[in-house]
């Protein structure tokens, strides 16, 4: 019922080919949805979303006093990926893990890529990631990235294309579990004819990833939160509680002799593996940010010694500068000697002079981010700022050139989602995570980003975006 | 366990167990004042004395009328020790161990906090209402210490749990014992009149206490119902059983045998214990309830004092 009057309004739809005739992998779904009754479905959302509520699944938004926490609005229409494409995708990030890891061991020891010319000194020592601290360290195992959330967008031919990576504290892995948990009971009839790849080992994974981490047996792990005032505090509790590992704050944790310890009510516990959820900088005030509050003094020197594992490593941070990002086919090529499996979103980087120059006369066809920037701050869409808006973030970007980057603006893929009371299509992004211990474990599926307002590209949750459960077949 | 957990779970329960007193005392006295005709103020005042928050509510209302004592004990989020108050508290403390809760006792609080968050003041027109709204909180505070009982493991962070809910309930049992010596004060000639005999029902009432001693007690004095809710060896409430059971807790924590003291909190309840175990209530009657009222209620500070001390300050 509610798809017959569907538009793809010629974006390239998920569900949808050009000629308006249905993807297969979606046979079997647009068929169960045709047999429901509008207000069955209408039903299944609204206690889907009562679930989430009340189980607290819910996010902090930042400068909204009387609605401090929400729900990440869930759409209950699924993302479906075929086994095939997961495949070629599965390999295009673990291509680009492995090349992440080495570049970020490799400016952090020998410099080679930089000796070689590949990408410039100035470039990565500019980039507000890299902690000149973490020279010449060596993180065990040789993993600096233990934790990836990589985005990835679908261009209007349907190419896929990353669009950022999250090396420092990715967040969104729990929706996704929860998410399809939800689902399952939302529609136990579809999961019951059709394969779909199961999700519910990731804690597990995650566990064994960071159990890998340490030579000891049985080693103390904790998860680092900032506390219930983060807007992923969810996540942390939801995470250590599957792995069912302490959630410690920074004034749980103090450091003597050089190791690092949890406060318990039998005295101290020593701490061998640390999934930290703080920023690099917020860490330890001793290293970095003397303001801050959300750490422990001393972690770093700790984990400099080797006495405590740190997932992700500091200094990745690096490579979420959007800036890098662009070099990573380069690193693809330089490590690896292979070609880019996925490629990037084309960029133009405003530190080059021809670059600033298009952007600052096109700036109207393009979207231009901060290289630091995150939940859709910091960033212009061309095409629905105002002249001023544009006249103002040239100025900004003329003043720092160095810390902008421009991309075309992508006409990203749609999926039908449900509107208050129909199905109308919505632009989304796609965020798989990548663990990397003894091997690299791409969780097949992801967080799925769908921005609701119409015609909006923007996915972020603080941006009023929501979330679909993505199934990879097979 | 972490010490911050050992004091979130802690908290937690007290605030619950706070909650759940302040619903039981406000619905007791709202249905004594329907039973008492006369100036109805007069009533609602010493409420707020056993609280201890009166300087704050003389700062904020002007009279102690029902509207504004029930407004200020239950949804006045300027009033810490608000039912209001100690939801969104427990539910924070909850929020900060979810990872050592179960999903069940988390959904409990949280939708708890999700119903009475939506309500704002009350008027006049709520009242038909009162007595349905209290019992709510009642029971979801009660299904909340059951969720507890029958979904986590009864570990440490059960022990604590337990601890922050007895020191909390014998703190509230002397309060509810004290409010009557409040009442009391003007009414020297009515002892033994209706009236007095209405107000030391609603005080066993007030702890959920009248049909156990009436199984155990045949008539209604100020003597039998001090000695039930002060010595009592098994009833839930009784000073004497939260300490008793609390004592037990702190045992098991510590490690230590029999006749033999960990810590410093073990040792501060099983002192007031064999105390109690030794008390009689003819003697507390003849050195006066509300001293030794008074007296108990500085000694259970001193144990949450102490404790938070032995185990949260590591």
């Amino acid at each position: 019922m509610l798809l017959t009057n569907y538009q793809t309004d010629s974006f390239y739809d998920e569900m949808f080919s050009e000629e308006g005739g249905i993807r297969q992998s979606y046979h079997i779904l647009k068929s169960r949805i045709e047999g429901m009754d509008d207000k069955e479905l209408l039903k299944r959302k609204a206690s889907a979303e009562k679930a989430l509520l009340s189980l607290g699944i819910t996010f902090n938004v930042y400068g909204d006093e009387e609605e401090e926490e929400r729900i990440m609005p869930f759409d209950i229409i699924p993302r479906i990926v075929t086994s095939f494409e997961w495949k070629k995708m599965e390999e295009g990030l673990k291509q680009r893990i492995r090349a992440l890891n080495l570049f970020i061991q490799d400016i952090y020891g020998d410099e080679n890529i930089i000796k070689d010319g590949v990408i410039p000194a100035e470039i990565v020592y500019s980039s507000s990631g890299y902690l000149k601290e973490c020279k010449g360290i060596k993180p065990p195992k040789g993993i600096w990235i233990h934790i990836t959330g990589t985005d990835l967008v679908r261009d209007g031919d349907g190419q896929m294309l990353v669009l950022e990576d999250n090396l420092r504290c990715p967040s969104g892995v729990s929706y996704v579990l929860e998410n399809r948990e939800v689902m399952k009971k939302t529609f136990p009839e579809l999961f019951a004819s059709l394969s779909v790849r199961p999700i519910y080992d990731y804690p597990i994974r995650l566990r064994g990833m960071l159990e890998h981490l340490s030579d000891k047996p049985n080693p103390n792990i904790g998860v680092l939160t900032p506390g219930i005032y983060n807007s992923a505090y969810y996540e942390h509790s939801f995470l250590a509680s599957r792995m069912g590992v302490p959630l410690v704050e920074g004034t749980d944790l103090t450091v003597r002799d050089d190791k690092l310890y949890m406060r318990t009510t039998k005295g101290l516990k020593q701490v061998d593996v640390l999934y930290r959820r703080i920023d690099d900088t917020f860490m330890d005030p001793k290293a970095f940010r003397k303001d801050s509050l959300l750490g422990v003094p001393g972690i770093f020197e700790v984990f400099k010694k080797g006495n405590v594992a740190l997932a992700n490593a500091p200094g990745t941070g690096v490579a979420d500068d959007k800036v890098i990002y662009s070099y990573v086919p380069d690193f693809i090529k330089y490590y690896l000697g292979e070609e880019p499996i996925i490629p990037n979103v084309p960029t133009y980087l405003c530190s080059r002079e021809k670059d600033l120059k298009y952007v600052c006369e096109n700036i109207g066809n393009l979207v231009v981010k901060a290289a630091n920037g995150a939940g859709g701050y910091g960033m212009i869409i061309g095409p629905v700022a105002s002249e001023k808006e544009k006249e103002e973030f040239v100025e900004k970007v003329k003043a720092d050139p160095r810390n902008y980057i421009a991309q075309p603006v992508l006409s990203l893929s749609r999926i039908p989602t449900l509107i208050e009371d129909k199905l109308e299509g919505r632009h989304v992004d796609l965020r798989p995570f990548i663990l990397y211990g003894e091997e690299i474990y791409v969780m097949p599926g992801g967080l799925t980003r769908v921005a609701l307002r119409r015609g909006s590209l923007v996915v972020n949750s603080s941006q009023g975006g929501g979330s679909k459960d993505t199934w990879v077949m097979g | 366990m972490l010490s911050r957990v050992a004091e979130s779970v802690y908290w937690m329960n007290r605030y619950m167990e706070r909650a759940e007193n302040y619903s039981r005392f406000l619905d007791v006295n709202f249905q004594l004042s329907l039973d008492l005709n006369e100036d109805s103020n007069r009533q609602w005042m010493p409420l707020v004395y056993t609280t201890g928050d009166n300087e704050l509510f003389s700062r904020k209302y002007n009279s102690p009328s029902k509207e504004n004592v029930i407004h200020f004990m239950s949804l006045d989020t300027e009033n810490p020790n608000s039912i209001m108050n100690c939801l969104i508290r427990a539910r924070e403390n909850a929020r900060t161990i979810r990872e050592n809760i179960s999903t069940p006792m988390w959904e409990v609080i949280n939708e708890f906090y999700l119903t009475i968050k939506s309500k704002r003041k009350f008027e006049e027109s709520d009242m038909p209402g009162i007595a349905e709204f209290f019992k709510a909180i009642r029971n979801q505070c009660l299904l909340f210490y059951g969720c507890q009982e029958a979904t986590i493991s009864h570990d440490e962070v059960w022990h604590f749990a337990l601890l922050g809910r007895l020191l909390e309930r014998a703190d509230k049992t002397t309060r509810i014992l004290d409010m009557k010596y409040f009442i009391l004060l003007p009414a020297r000639e009515e002892v033994g009149s209706t009236l007095d005999l209405i107000q030391w029902l609603s005080l066993l009432k007030s702890a959920s206490a009248h049909e156990m001693f009436n199984r155990f007690y045949t008539r209604i004095t100020p003597k039998n119902i001090a000695e039930f809710l002060i010595l009592d060896k098994i009833f839930p409430r009784a000073i004497r059983s939260c300490l008793s059971k609390a004592f037990d807790s702190l045992k098991i924590l510590s490690g230590t045998e029999k006749d033999s003291y960990g810590d410093e909190t073990e040792k501060r309840v099983g002192v007031l214990l064999s105390e109690m175990n030794y008390a009689s209530i003819d003697e507390i009657f003849s050195s006066g309830m509300h001293e030794y009222l008074d007296q108990l209620q500085v000694r259970l500070n001193g144990i949450a004092a102490q404790l938070d001390e032995t185990y949260f300050r590591n």
